[in-house]
């Protein structure tokens, strides 16, 4: 493991035609940090993990991921980090066993170090009941599960989640959280993309987007401070308030 | 692949269905077609005429009418498709070397149906002439045609269709249930995971593409062992060379599947584009009507389906028994087709996972 930081950007730009998703962004991320990013729909959280990821090449500017560049050196990146979107990617005609094993193999594991390294895994993450379910017949909360623990299979150094908990009940959210946790304890840089500001405060240091740009960077109370907000969920309505405004602002003058 | 009970079905219950169906339904050899009789000659002479045309296996001779008002209910109603009519006056002209007529109506309400019994009336009047006249001048005919049909002696629709089927399921198999599957993946995101994953991109595509070459060998084999077993199709030429003659279609077919995944926003509309791909090479490519039948603009369409040349090949191997030398303008075509086709889709599937 290198001493680099955990991701690393320098003017990170995205284009899409004429419309710029990520504009000129410079963000660092320390080694096991538990890291949020936030900001409204449409602010370029997805299009930057995407990035950093290497599921989508970069318009303009630089980033490295655990110590590797993103462009020229993608392999290396993929086989050091997890990623977990939206959508989970899970294969619901597979039982859970068999989603972890597939994922497994895909990362390079084989043999008996594949059945050990599951085997623990599934017991901390709590799988080992539903081992022989099918993933389609799992209810959201254990899907989210399901698609941490084979995220996360081969240790992975740095954990991309991409609005990990949408859509499932308080109680699962809380357990993802644990397991995050547990995860992070073992020195795993997490970066996490939120809509709920109870999870924002859970992390450790805050970036938010608005309109491709970051804003605001640091603790939850640097961020509330730098914005003259009581809490993070009164910023996040401040700069939503913005961007509507700064939007009607371009309608306006472009009427005029 | 195990759960997934409809791809499952689609892919070993397909080849059958479609076998038996296209096998059976689509006999394009007309025979034994119901014909009644109007017979107003009532002699020896119209009796060997009618003995004659039954025989042709053309007409099966279900009845006599009494009328030609009967005979028009007879084809009304459906009972009969075609009916001899033997005027009164045929014997008399017969004897005294005057041509003798009878006609022969026909229901022509299904062109390819009533084609075959014109023709067959036509023959068989014919030889029964050349027939009658040796008999009276008491010489050998001075010409005689012989028509041997090759390759399909029998003629039977079926041996030219089973080699179509083949050539038909795969192209399903491997642009149908390779795009929808494809699409599927991207719709519940785990084509995503995979990206992210340290497998290239190409041993990626390799693995999602490969199960289909192997599924389309097996769907080929279990047509080509029922076709052998049912419809009695022979095997003339070298089963390897069929096998190996499979790849570049296969391989051109994948190309088109992979296309269209990379077009298609959901797997229905993966499906339709397929169908929409499906369309013209049934009706066009030779598989069920001849392409030389075709006016141009049809046949040039034609010519830009992979699977025209496959059918030339396969059907050539089969019935056949043609070696590489004989197919290489269709083979290389076919290739050419494959790489171009594979090498356009593998570009556009790779910008789509960027």
């Amino acid at each position: 493991m290198s001493t680099a930081a955990a991701v690393e950007t320098r003017a990170l730009e995205k284009e899409f035609g004429p419309r710029v998703a990520v504009h000129s962004l410079d963000l660092t991320i320390n080694r096991g940090e538990v890291f949020g990013l936030l900001g409204p729909n449409g602010s370029g959280k997805t299009t930057t993990i995407r990035m950093l990821c290497g599921l989508m090449a970069p318009t303009g500017g630089s980033a490295s991921v655990v110590g590797y560049d993103v462009a020229s050196q993608s392999e290396r990146v993929r086989e050091r980090i997890g990623y977990m979107s939206q959508r989970y990617g899970l294969y619901d005609d597979l039982t859970v066993a068999e989603n972890l094993r597939f994922y497994a193999t895909v990362y390079g594991l084989h043999g008996r170090a594949r059945t050990e390294r599951l085997a623990e895994h599934a017991s901390q993450l709590g799988l080992t009941e539903r081992w022989n379910q099918l993933a389609g017949t799992l209810s959201g909360g254990w899907k989210q599960r399901l698609a941490l623990a084979c995220a996360t299979a081969h240790t992975p150094e740095m954990l991309f989640l991409d609005e990990p908990t949408a859509g499932v009940d308080p109680a699962a959210r809380r357990e993802f959280w644990r397991s995050i946790y547990v995860l992070a304890g073992r020195g795993t840089t997490i970066l996490v993309t939120t809509h709920y500001m109870d999870e924002a405060e859970r992390c450790q240091r805050l970036a938010f987007l608005s309109r491709g740009k970051l804003i605001g960077i640091g603790t939850t109370a640097e961020i509330t401070a730098q914005f003259g907000q009581p809490t993070i969920e009164d910023v996040f309505i401040e700069l939503q308030r913005r961007d509507e405004g700064a939007i009607a602002g371009t309608i306006a003058g472009a009427a005029t | 692949m195990r759960r997934d009970r409809l791809t499952l079905i689609m892919m070993t219950g397909l080849p059958a269905v479609q076998l038996v169906l296209f096998g059976y339904a689509i006999q394009t050899d007309v025979r034994h077609l119901p014909t009644v009789v109007l017979d107003e000659s009532r002699t020896s002479d119209s009796r060997r005429l009618i003995a004659t045309i039954g025989n042709t296996g053309n007409f099966r001779i279900v009845g006599d009418v009494a009328d030609r008002h009967a005979l028009r209910n007879e084809i009304l109603a459906a009972r009969a498709a075609a009916g001899l009519v033997i005027p009164a006056d045929y014997a008399r002209d017969l004897r005294a070397g005057r041509t003798a007529t009878a006609q022969m109506i026909v229901d022509a309400a299904d062109p390819q149906a009533s084609g075959a019994a014109m023709s067959g009336a036509q023959l068989a009047a014919a030889a029964l002439s050349t027939q009658i006249m040796t008999e009276q001048a008491g010489a050998a005919p001075p010409i005689e045609m012989r028509v041997r049909p090759w390759f399909n002696p029998a003629q039977r629709s079926a041996i030219f269709i089973v080699p179509g089927v083949i050539g038909v399921l795969l192209t399903i198999t491997l642009t149908l249930i390779t795009s929808t599957a494809i699409v599927r993946e991207r719709e519940r995101g785990t084509l995503e995971q995979l990206v992210v994953t340290p497998i290239g991109k190409t041993s990626l595509m390799l693995g999602k593409l490969i199960p289909f070459v192997l599924v389309g060998y097996v769907q080929m084999s279990v047509v080509l062992g029922l076709g052998v077993l049912i419809f009695k199709v022979p095997i003339v030429g070298s089963l390897p060379m069929l096998y190996a003659m499979a790849i570049p279609f296969m391989v051109a077919s994948l190309g088109v599947g992979l296309l269209i995944s990379t077009v298609a926003k959901s797997q229905a509309q993966a499906m339709q584009l397929s169908f929409f791909f499906m369309l013209p090479n049934i009706l066009l490519s030779g598989y069920i009507f001849p392409r030389v039948a075709m006016p141009d603009p049809a046949q040039w369409i034609g010519l830009a389906l992979p699977l025209t040349y496959f059918l030339k090949v396969l059907r050539g191997i089969l019935l056949k028994g043609v070696s590489l030398a004989d197919v290489w303008e269709p083979t290389v075509t076919l290739v050419g087709i494959a790489m171009l086709l594979i090498a356009i889709s593998v570009r556009r599937f790779r910008k789509t996972i960027e």
